[in-house]
This record gives structure tokens, C-alpha cells and sequence, in this order.
């Protein structure tokens, strides 16, 4: 639908639809996970109230950023934590190489870090002749599969446990066929202890920085980032500008949300307080903010910072569980990966806002209250202002609009053998006529409403 | 004849009144814009018919004037909002004489309730936006309707279309821990001999989305089939909804695979028998 050669959302759901028992076992898989989360939900009454608290403790935070990043750089320094600030993605990867060139080190271990993804941290380390290890098991699983993550809470989430034990018979050397989920998770433990033993620098995400306390915290199932963090010699964590909340008290608020929306879990296993580096360790915070500051100056679409990276908009999402997270050729997939992308690049994403049919349970499952659905029209409206729609959209949509402005053409298109098909919504596009693919044509009727009316009742 | 009406007072708490007037028979006073989507016009003039027949059964004064087209929605879901002020002062000019006015689809009316906006006369789309009315919220909240003179003795699956749940909140979403209410199923249950089929998804989307059925086709057929497998899996004879278009896109599918199982707009089964 847009006028571009390369990656389009329409085209790759396509694609993964040529599978129909894979996408219902993608589909139902994360119903199942969506489930999980109303369950979760449901069990404390004061859900709503706390959805209510978290998103105004954040409207705070984007209100008075500066301030409270300020205050955390302050209190970290004060900690013994060094702090480095990245303009962008660049940036940020070339300060991780500095500090491995200066412990002189090639191999780090990292836990999982959606913004790492979202800098190309891997590829780039990679080139520079430096070998990363993820060390949580999803990501483990897409970096030895050679694929990006198609979830941010849920990297393999796309693959099948026979697809998993394929990939470790490949490359860890499990028995062919071999697809038990826990022998599989014991030969990732054994291969990864090995690493987690030999890395000298470890980098982990972060989840919350309290602006209070200048300390961080780190939340995972596996136990991983402590792991990781506490073998090594130096800690590097990678935060976006967005993540500081006030102060401690409020961390509570987003426990509580974070894996009730995500995966249905009260808590996760491990919420991690990093604040000092022990003795003899280095700790290093890096502040990104590659495009967060140009979000937070776009006035309808600031509030998508809030985002805790729960991913319960991409479980609920009826596109992304039948188009997969691929689809959205984005390190951050489904319906918040759709209105944070166009701030980063708006011609190579302009496809995105337009993969949803704005049905708004996304906005409804958000535990920080971001107007997903709401934005995702606005980026619409923005992105073919800016001329990033294809021109024979435009075209017919101008037909449409003229025809729809007045009666007499409109009367005239629907009676002369019911043109107004031509022109209807489902239409509109209508080289090959996508909607008769699958479905039938409505079947026009003898008369219209209007014809009807004029005879019955004038 | 439209337009020369007198708004008499778009204040929604005396409209409120005025609509308590309805059921003690005084109805002269209040006047209803009937609002006819430009499909349901062209494909299903029968959910137009069935929504101008209960209206006037319940004793309302509905006029449809005669020079309406389209509310602007399907442009501006697409992002071409900026081309709709020519349907935007085409429907200002249509209704803004009406008291109500009502239309017998939730993605229409949610549209016309957030994005109606006009160069010159932006005070007279503000009270349009305040006086539209979807037709199940009008049965509910204005003219409060504890029972209804319906038949239809059949098994019947109710689609909660997004944008009439989730929009309008005409039923409330399973995503929110609050409490639960439907006013299509509060209306429903009035209908005799009527049975409701449950569902395993209560409220998931069809896929239909406006452009987006042909713009991401492959996605659009899967959730719509995935839909009618849901009503179809509980032995729906009908399948319902308060939106003629997400039931257009589902009886697409249904035809497709020969099924005899038939879609019917919420107004035609309120009306019938
Ligand atoms: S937008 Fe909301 S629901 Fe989606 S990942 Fe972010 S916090 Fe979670």
C-alpha cells in the first residue's frame, strides 16, 4: 500500500499467512498469555487505580525530565556508578566498545535488553571483532537462530519447541529430535555457566532508575542480569532516557503492573536493586535517548514514553498474534513498535500506523495508559501529510472524497450499476480487488435506502 | 425540510428530558436526523428500513434528509483526514437542525463524536458531535426502553463491534477490571423467543477496519474467519452486530464458504416479527 521496495507489514503478514496451522498456534499461544494477564488482573480490584497511579507518576516524569535526570545522574555519580549520556544509537554502541577496549576484553555477556536491540548493539560489537553471548534463554534462542526478537518480553515466542530443539541439536550439540523443554533449558544453563564464568563485562537493560536514590532495577525470570553483574568485573547498563521514576516508593506501582500485564505473574522471579558497584567492580550507567527527545516534542505522541515494555499491547493485538512479530521489521514489534518507529524513521515505517484496524484493546491492557490506538490514527494523518502514502491511494481517496461531498454525484454513482463499489472502502485499492480474494461482494440490493425512503415516505 | 428545524436546546441534560417526554407519549417536541452510512445505504437498505421502523414504532419523529452521503470515516482512517470537510459541512448542513440524530452504526457515530470539525461553523460540529447518537445507546440512555414488541426465534451470536464497545462503551471490554453490561445484549434479551449463543472470544475484533481489509488483506480474512468460526463453533444461526460493516466483511466470509449461516444488523432483529 505504500509506494516503497522494500519491507512493508501487509507484505510480510502475507507471507506468514501462507502458514494457516501456524498462525492459529500463534495466535492461540498468545491468547493464551493474554489470558494470563486478565486472570492476573482481575485478581486485585484496584487494577484500574493502579493503571490510573502508574500513568500519572509517568506524565510527572515526561513533564519534569530534565530535572529528574539531573537528579539521578547526581545521585548515581554519588554512588560510585560512572554515567555516560548517548545522543543516539551510535553513540551508545561506540561508549560500550570504549569500555570493553579499555579492560582490553572480546567476549561480554549481555541479559536481555530491548534497547540494545533497538541500537544494534550485536551487529555492531560484532563488526568491531567483539563476541556477545545473550544469556536469556529466548534471546539465546534468536541469536543462535540468526533472527531478531519477535517480542519484547517473548524473543522466540514465533518458534515452536521442535523448531528450538533443532536449533540446539544444531548448535549446543543436544540429540537430534530432541525437544523437551527441560533438557533443552538445562543444555542452555550448562553453556551458559561456562560463559557466565568467563566474561569479564557484563551488560544488562534496565527497567526502573529512581531518580531519588540514583539506583537501578533490573527485572528477568532467569536470574540472569544478577548473574551476569555479579561474575563480572565491570557492569554496563543501558537505560533510554525514559525509564527514571521519581522516587522508590513508586517502584510498587510498576512492580505490581509489569508481569501481571506482561505474563500474567504477581511479580517477576528477580527485581533487582543495582545502586553501588562492589568493591573492586565497575559499574557504568549510559543514558540513551536516541529520538526520545523529539517524541517528547511531539505533543500527541510524547505519552507513548510512558511504555514499561510489558508487551501486553503485542498479546492482546488481533494483527500482531496472526502476523507475528516480524512483521513489523522493528526491534520493537505490534501496536506500541507501530507509534514508536515512525518518530525514528517516518518513510521506512510509514507502514506500520496503518497495521491495525484501531480496535483499542491495545490502549485498554496498557498498564501506563498510552492512547495507543489514538496515535496510531494521528501517525496516519501525519505520515500521508508528509507524503508517505501511495499516490493511487491518494488518487482514489480523492475520488472518494469528491464523490462523498455532494449528493448528486453520490446518488448517480449508486445508481449507474452501483459505481459507488468503486469507490466504497473495501474498494479502494481495487486493482486485483483484494476484498473478493477471500470474501464475497455484498450483493447490491434493488433499491437503496434513499430509494426506498423517497417512495415511502415523502 | 431539514435544516429549518429549530435546535431547540443542545444541552444533553435537557435533551434528557425531553426524551423522558418520549415515553410519556409527548413526543412533538424532540426531532431525530436519521443517519443512513453510505453502505448501508448502497448494500443493506434493510438495517436502514428496519432503524426507521423501530424508531417510529417508539413514537419518535425521524426525518432522513435527503442530501447525505458519508460521515468521512473511511478517508480518515486512512489519514486523509484533511479531505473530509467537504462530507464534514455536508453533514453540519444535514443535521445540525435535528434535536438527535441517530444512525445505525457505531463506527460512523464514533467518528462523527471525534473528528466532526468545520472551517467556518466549528460551533455548530461541536453540538453536532454532542447530539449524535448510536442507535443501541439511543434505545438505552435516551429513550430508556424497558421492553420491546420483538420475535425472532432463533440461536444469535453477538459481535461487539470495536468501535461501538470500546468507542461508545456500549458493552464493557474484557480487558478492564470493572464491571460488566452490554446494551445490544440488554436489548436483545428483550426480543421473544431469542437465544444468545456465548462465544470464546467476547469482544476480539473481525478484522474488517476500514481500509484495512484490503490494505492488509491476508490479516483482515484470517481474523474475520477466525471470528465466524468462534459464532459458528457455538451454533450461531445469525450472527449480530450494532455495525453493518464488521457483519459486510464476516458475511463475506460466510458466503465464500457456502455457509448458511446469515448476518443480521441489530435494528432488523429489534424490529422483527
Ligand atoms: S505500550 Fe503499554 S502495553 Fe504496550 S508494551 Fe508499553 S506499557 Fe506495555
Amino acid at each position: 500500500m505504500m509506494e516503497r521496495t522494500h519491507k512493508d507489514h501487509a507484505q510480510l503478514s502475507d507471507v506468514f499467512n501462507e502458514d494457516e496451522p501456524r498462525v492459529n498456534w500463534h495466535d492461540e499461544t498468545l491468547w493464551w498469555v493474554r489470558q494470563k494477564r486478565d486472570r492476573a488482573a482481575h485478581g486485585i480490584p484496584e487494577f484500574e487505580l493502579l493503571r490510573e497511579t502508574a500513568s500519572q507518576i509517568k506524565n510527572n516524569v515526561l513533564s519534569n525530565l530534565s530535572d529528574y535526570l539531573v537528579q539521578f545522574e547526581a545521585n548515581a555519580l554519588a554512588n560510585g556508578i560512572i554515567v555516560h549520556w548517548a545522543a543516539n544509537a551510535a553513540e551508545h554502541n561506540r561508549i560500550v566498545h570504549s569500555i570493553l577496549e579499555k579492560h582490553d576484553v572480546k567476549r561480554i555477556v549481555k541479559s536481555k535488553s530491548m534497547l540494545t536491540e533497538e541500537c544494534h548493539l550485536n551487529e555492531y560489537l560484532g563488526g568491531q571483532g567483539i563476541s556477545v553471548v545473550d544469556s536469556d534463554l529466548g534471546e539465546l534462542i534468536v541469536q543462535l537462530a540468526k533472527e531478531p526478537p519477535s517480542h519484547i518480553v517473548l524473543p522466540c515466542i514465533h518458534k515452536k519447541k521442535e523448531e528450538i530443539g533443532e536449533i540446539f541439536h544444531r548448535h549446543l550439540g543436544t540429540e537430534k529430535g530432541m525437544s523437551d523443554p527441560q533438557v533443552l533449558t538445562e543444555t542452555a544453563r550448562q553453556h551458559l555457566r561456562e560463559t557466565f564464568l568467563t566474561r569479564r563485562i557484563a551488560l544488562t537493560g534496565v527497567n526502573f532508575a529512581i531518580a531519588e536514590t540514583g539506583e537501578f532495577v533490573v527485572c528477568t525470570n532467569e536470574g540472569n542480569a544478577d548473574m551476569g553483574a555479579h561474575l563480572s568485573d565491570v557492569h554496563i547498563a543501558s537505560m533510554g532516557i525514559e525509564k527514571l521514576i521519581p522516587k522508590r516508593k513508586h517502584l510498587g506501582v510498576f512492580l505490581r503492573l509489569l508481569t501481571r500485564s506482561a505474563t500474567g505473574q504477581p511479580v517477576t522471579t528477580y527485581s533487582s536493586h543495582f545502586k553501588t558497584p562492589r568493591k573492586g567492580q565497575e559499574m557504568h550507567i549510559i543514558l540513551v535517548d536516541n529520538g526520545r527527545s523529539a517524541q517528547l516534542g511531539r505533543k500527541e505522541f510524547r505519552n507513548s514514553l510512558k511504555c514499561i515494555r510489558c508487551g501486553a499491547c503485542m498479546n492482546t493485538c488481533p494483527v500482531y498474534r496472526r502476523s507475528g512479530g516480524h512483521s513489523y521489521h522493528n526491534a520493537i514489534a505490534g501496536p506500541i513498535g507501530a507509534i514508536l518507529a515512525p518518530n525514528l524513521d517516518m518513510k521506512e515505517y510509514a507502514d506500520l500506523p496503518f497495521a491495525s484496524t484501531l480496535c483499542g484493546s491495545c490502549s485498554n491492557v496498557c498498564p501506563v495508559k498510552i492512547d495507543i490506538h489514538d496515535q496510531l490514527y494521528k501517525w496516519r494523518q501525519v505520515i500521508v501529510q508528509e507524503g508517505y502514502a501511495a499516490t493511487v491511494k491518494s488518487v482514489s481517496m480523492k475520488a472518494m472524497a469528491f464523490t462523498l461531498s455532494s449528493p448528486a454525484l453520490y446518488r448517480f454513482a449508486g445508481k449507474s450499476g452501483r459505481l459507488f463499489l468503486k469507490y466504497a472502502p473495501f474498494a479502494v485499492s481495487n486493482q486485483m480487488n483484494p476484498w473478493y480474494k477471500q470474501r464475497e461482494m455484498p450483493e447490491p440490493p434493488a433499491e437503496s435506502f434513499g430509494e426506498w425512503y423517497k417512495k415511502n415516505r415523502n | 425540510m431539514n435544516g429549518e428545524l429549530v435546535l431547540m436546546n443542545n444541552e444533553r441534560r435537557t435533551m434528557d428530558n425531553q426524551a423522558k417526554n418520549v415515553n410519556l407519549g409527548d413526543s412533538k417536541k424532540m426531532t431525530v436526523g436519521l443517519f443512513i452510512p453510505c453502505y448501508v445505504d448502497q448494500f443493506y437498505p434493510n438495517a436502514g428500513i428496519a432503524t426507521l421502523q423501530l424508531l417510529e414504532k417508539l413514537g419518535v419523529d425521524v426525518h432522513y434528509p435527503a442530501g447525505q452521503t458519508c460521515c468521512g470515516q473511511p478517508m480518515a482512517n486512512s489519514g486523509f483526514e484533511h479531505l473530509t470537510h467537504g462530507c464534514n459541512d455536508l453533514f453540519i448542513k444535514n443535521f445540525s437542525g435535528y434535536d438527535y440524530i441517530v444512525a445505525p452504526s457505531g463506527s460512523c457515530v464514533l467518528h462523527v463524536k471525534d473528528h466532526l470539525h468545520s472551517g467556518q461553523e466549528e460551533d455548530k460540529a461541536l453540538s453536532v458531535r454532542g447530539k449524535i447518537y448510536e442507535l443501541i445507546e439511543f434505545l438505552t440512555d435516551v429513550l430508556k426502553v424497558e421492553n420491546l414488541e420483538a420475535r425472532f426465534p432463533h440461536k444469535v451470536g453477538l459481535h461487539q463491534s470495536c468501535h461501538g464497545q470500546r468507542g461508545l462503551k456500549l458493552s464493557q471490554m474484557t480487558e478492564l477490571v470493572a464491571p460488566g453490561f452490554s446494551k445490544p445484549g440488554y436489548l436483545l434479551n428483550m426480543v421473544k423467543d431469542l437465544e444468545l449463543v456465548p462465544l470464546d472470544r467476547m469482544d476480539e475484533c473481525c478484522g474488517f477496519g476500514g481500509t484495512f481489509c484490503v490494505a492488509e488483506e491476508a490479516v483482515s480474512v484470517k481474523m474475520g474467519k477466525d471470528r465466524v468460526e468462534d459464532h459458528l463453533k457455538h451454533g450461531a444461526e445469525f450472527i449480530t452486530a450494532a455495525d453493518m460493516s464488521c457483519l459486510m466483511h464476516m458475511e463475506g466470509i460466510l458466503r465464500r464458504k457456502k455457509s448458511g449461516v446469515k448476518v443480521m444488523h441489530i435494528a432488523e432483529i429489534l424490529n422483527a416479527g
